[in-house]
């Protein structure tokens, strides 16, 4: 299978000469009847960072599901490496990683079966011991799901990230729930990832501190679809 | 692809075991409403014997309805859905998967707990073998056509009720066919049409189910 063939062999084998960029054009994006934004624009190219700012309902999550293809833009394209991710939304979707507010964790297996099931999932072997360790996981890899605490499960699903590596991360507020310590071991795993070639794109209110990232506001590209209530009001 | 695929079975049914008390009570519903029959109706043996059939089929049914929900309803809570569908496996591979762990979990148990209570029914025993091919065929169509319901009915309020709305018309012709299959037996009309019949409806479920199933739940994420 072609989507796997990719995983498997060009990014884990050949990291260092990857030439990747993603990008979208005039996107639209509506969730009901309300128009989230209109006529944006983005750019990521290899070893990039893009983070995604604006207030609460702006659109950073319907972006990022937009990107991941689980919704479909209104209107626009996307871009992968210059061909159309429309064309083949399967090779598209084997090369990235999304983290969503929900964790996929289930309460009733271990941390390392919980892992163990979504790399396998991706056609990825091993390495779980490795992933659990990269997040500080590595004294709760027998432990049950339901008896980790907020923070410890969002680490979990965050080590996904290591378990099976994929050139583009799409990552929704990764940060909320974790601590200083947390949000600076992702900051390190993000950083090894860009350096390695591979692609991020962020919502969050937690600088990362990543230093050179490009930022997009999207209350930039908000089309309020009518004035609202209580400014009249006022 | 299919090392996936078996991880995915083997994961479904590690959390039907750890969460035991689902797949138990599912059999048990299927066990105490049919015992309830001979209680309503009265002891008169010839009645059960007559009825047998049709109450293990609708009690079978009814029961594979009930577990439905188990299929994607938690995926979807959780957030695994949206990884199942963003994995490089199709799709409705997926879906195949989860069905299988399903019908390991609800239709087989099932079958094993028929012949029980076709004693209980007090059917004639020329009927049990055809009983047990009648449902082998059947139960994978009910859980087939039943996650087509389910992912249906993903995020809808009160989507328990809606699904049997949904699911349970197209559960008739399987009625029919399964009670069919049974009664020839007893009465020495001959099986083998309505056992094809019952065959040939899970071999156009297999392709069309999942691929509805699949459908809806890509659709289930806007």
């Amino acid at each position: 299978m072609r989507a796997l063939c990719y995983i498997g062999g060009r990014f884990q084998g050949e990291p260092g000469i990857m030439s990747q960029s993603f990008s979208g054009h005039d996107l639209t994006c509506i969730r009901g009847e309300r128009v989230v934004f209109a006529g944006l624009g983005f750019e990521v190219a290899a070893g990039g960072a893009l983070i995604l700012t604006g207030p609460n309902g702006s659109g950073k999550s319907s972006l990022l599901r937009l990107m991941a293809g689980l919704l479909q833009p209104e209107a626009g394209e996307m871009r992968r490496d210059g061909a159309d991710v429309a064309d083949d939304p399967a090779v598209h979707r084997s090369s990235l990683h999304y983290v969503g507010h929900k964790d996929a964790v289930k309460p009733v297996l271990s941390a390392a079966e919980n892992l163990a099931f979504w790399a396998a999932m991706r056609g990825a072997a091993g390495a779980i011991e490795t992933s659990l360790d990269a997040l500080g996981l590595e004294r709760l890899a027998d432990v049950p799901a339901r008896f980790l605490s907020a923070g410890e499960t969002r680490r979990l699903s965050l080590a996904r990230l290591v378990a099976s590596p994929a050139p583009l991360w799409l990552l929704d507020e990764p940060t909320v729930v974790l601590d200083a310590r947390a949000v600076r071991l992702l900051a390190g795993l993000i950083a090894r990832h860009r350096a390695e070639g591979g692609m991020v794109v962020a919502a969050t209110h937690t600088e990362l501190g990543l230093g050179d990232e490009t930022r997009l506001e999207l209350a930039d590209f908000a089309r309020p679809h009518q004035p609202a209530l209580g400014a009249a009001a006022l | 692809m299919t090392a996936a695929l078996r991880q995915l079975v083997l994961r479904d049914l590690r959390l039907a075991l750890r969460q035991g008390a689902d797949a138990v009570m599912v059999v048990m519903f299927f066990v105490i409403t049919v015992s309830l029959f001979p209680l309503g109706i009265g002891p008169e043996l010839n009645v059960l014997a007559r009825i047998s059939a049709g109450v293990i089929w609708v009690t079978a049914l009814l029961a594979t309805m009930l577990s439905l929900d188990r299929i994607f309803q938690h995926d979807y809570e959780d957030g695994s859905l949206e990884l199942m569908i963003l994995a490089p496996v199709p799709l409705e591979a997926v879906v195949l998967a989860k069905v299988a762990a399903h019908w390991l979990v609800t239709g087989l148990p099932l079958i094993v707990a028929a012949p029980l209570l076709a004693v209980l029914m007090n059917m004639p025993a020329e009927g049990f073998a055809t009983l047990l091919v009648a449902m082998l065929l059947g139960t994978p169509t009910s859980s087939l056509i039943g996650a087509v319901g389910a992912a249906l009915t993903l995020g809808a309020r009160r989507g328990g009720v809606l699904v049997s709305l949904l699911v349970l018309p197209l559960y008739v012709p399987l009625l029919i066919f399964g009670v069919a299959a049974v009664d020839g037996a007893i009465t020495g009309l001959g099986v083998r049409p309505h056992l094809l019949i019952l065959g040939a409806m899970l071999a156009a479920a297999l392709p069309l189910a999942t691929w509805a199933a699949a459908a809806a739940l890509r659709q289930s994420q806007t």
